[in-house]
């Protein structure tokens, strides 16, 4: 078991535009990639988002070592609802997801 | 070759004067900024106005200006003034006519005005013409009147024909954050990939760099490709920074719509030219059927109060739901009788700082600190009943007890009077494009001389 956020880069959670949230993994090198592309399932984004998997987009960038996923908003940007203007703060419930032991 | 120069991410970032300088040394064609963004809310496209300071706005732009003049390119912004209104464009077209004044500078200003008549748009909404993009709010004629403000979002096009103009400045409402950047390349005969897969890169000034706090960069296009090269000395891009910009604020890293088409970039490849720029080709622009636009729009959602409250007693602190919970249900009881009000009539939310204020449903720790800020919200349907509402809430946040049968307590009010007025609130309501029959039809251009030189 590790968080996810002790073996990549940078976890990045931003808006893009005010009807979606996009997270960016900067996972920094082709080890610590594959252990997120593997250990990281489109299903659990889905479970932290509470929202349902057919609305997450998954990007696999191996170029770049990047996992990126998009959604929409859980709250459109800037209702009485939403708590979290620029849509920053997702960011660390992916960083604190406990990947599974390397297999 | 077109040079276009980036002196940051928008106006009212800064940027350094050395990088700058340096790039009006490489001799640049245009000089690109954008304004704003939807970022930072729906209040600035609601009430039409600006998130920086005036005094800011206008150092900046004097700075832009004296770098305009001494390069003899024009100055060209997007989405000015935060959000792209014809108000903000206004505010920012008197901003460069005191400039043009107090420095003696005699100019041709070109705005673009980018608002919408919402009775133009329910027309076009009868006609089939505005399409949902994904996700869409629900929209109606009401709900289009009912919008304080709407823009369309220019492309390259319109850009295009406020450069025709001969203008040395040209002041943009809504643009997207490309247009103003691929709007000259590509009247030059750039290749139209490169030119917005160039622009994309370059919209948010060195971000697609390192140092990215330097803000200046150039963007070279050609007819086969574009070249990145950040101004400051202490800056590099590589093909990593580069091509990682793509995924920034991009819900998808590869595809990017733009009015007329959208680029594609999958198959784009990011060579280093030296240590610190970068070479890119196989960009590909594709062209679409119709020409769309798109729009926003944003309306009232009420008027609110904000009213703070700071619990230090560890039992309180243990016990924080069970205590909102019963202030909640208590005082909306109180504010239906007194107020004569009906339950959907108002909201009144207690946030708690330190359990989940920031993920709400989504926060998946527990754990408390030592103490909870409770944030008070409450909206409804004027400025005077949110007052009263708020001020009915009042004595719960100071006094309110976990039981009858302990003493009174009091809790940390950090301000008198207690609460905070927010005023008119806002929400985006529109996630759709408008079909146009030519690329102005939804713009408005104008041209004039300002200063006398």
């Amino acid at each position: 078991m590790g968080k996810l956020g002790s073996i990549v880069e940078k976890v990045r959670s931003k808006n893009a535009g005010p009807f979606w949230l996009t997270v960016d993994i900067f996972c920094g090198n082709p080890d610590s990639y594959r252990r997120v592309v593997s250990g990281l399932k489109t299903t659990d984004v889905a479970k932290l988002a509470d929202t349902p998997t057919q609305h997450v987009k998954r990007f696999d960038i191996p170029d770049l070592n990047v996992v990126k996923f998009s959604f929409p908003r859980p709250q459109v940007q800037g209702t009485p609802q939403d708590r979290d203007m620029h849509g920053a703060a997702f960011a660390s419930l992916l960083a604190e997801f406990e990947l599974p032991e390397a297999v | 070759m077109t040079r276009v120069l980036v002196p940051s991410g928008a106006l009212g970032l800064n940027c350094d004067i050395v990088a700058l300088e340096r790039g009006l040394a490489e001799k640049p064609d245009i000089i690109a900024i954008d304004g704003g963004s939807t970022d930072s809310g729906p209040a600035y496209l609601g009430r039409g106005m600006s998130k920086y300071a005036r005094a800011s706005t206008k150092i900046e732009w004097k700075g832009l200006m004296e770098a305009r003049a001494k390069a003899g390119v024009p100055l060209v912004i997007g989405t000015a003034g935060t959000c792209g209104t014809d108000q903000t464009v206004d505010w920012l077209l008197s901003i460069t006519k005191e400039i043009a004044e107090e420095t003696g500078a005699k100019l041709k200003v070109a705005t673009l005005r980018c608002s919408q008549d919402p009775e133009r748009l329910v027309e076009a909404l009868d006609q089939g013409r505005i399409r949902p993009l994904d996700p869409a709010p629900e929209i109606s004629p009401d709900i289009l009147r009912d919008c304080t403000n709407i823009v369309a979002l220019a492309g390259a096009e319109q850009i295009q024909a406020a450069l025709d103009t001969g203008a040395d400045v040209v002041i943009a409402g809504r643009t997207t954050d490309t247009a103003i950047i691929a709007a000259l390349p590509l009247r030059n005969g750039a290749n139209s990939g490169a030119a917005w897969h160039g622009a994309k890169i370059g919209e948010c000034g060195a971000l697609c760099a390192t140092n990215p706090q330097s803000g200046v960069l150039m963007v070279e296009f050609d007819e086969s490709g574009f070249t990145v090269v950040p101004m400051a000395e202490s800056s590099r891009s590589t093909p990593h920074t580069v091509s990682a910009h793509m995924l920034y604020e991009n819900s998808n890293p590869f595809i990017l719509f733009e009015p007329g088409g959208h680029l594609d970039v999958t198959e784009a490849k990011y060579q280093a030219k030296d240590d610190r720029s970068v070479r890119v080709t196989g960009s590909k622009w594709v062209p679409s059927d119709t020409y769309t636009v798109k729009l926003e729009g944003a309306r009232q959602a009420g008027y609110q109060y904000v009213i703070p409250t700071l619990i230090r007693d560890a039992r309180y602190v243990e016990n924080i739901s069970t205590w909102c919970d019963d202030i909640t249900t208590r005082c909306r009881e109180k504010v239906m009788q007194r107020l004569n009000l009906a339950a959907e009539d108002f909201s009144i939310e207690l946030r708690v700082i330190g359990r989940d204020a920031t993920l709400g449903a989504l926060e998946n720790r527990a754990e408390t600190a030592a103490e909870v800020g409770v944030m008070g919200i409450v909206t409804a349907q004027s400025d005077e009943l949110a007052s009263e509402i708020t001020k009915t809430l009042n004595p719960y946040l100071l006094h309110h007890p976990l039981t009858q049968e302990e003493e009174q307590p009091t809790f940390a009010f950090p301000f008198s009077p207690a609460e905070l007025r927010r005023g008119e609130c806002h929400e985006f309501c529109l996630n759709h494009v408008l079909v146009l029959d030519y690329p102005m039809e939804a713009f408005r251009l104008e041209v004039v001389e300002v200063g006398h030189g």
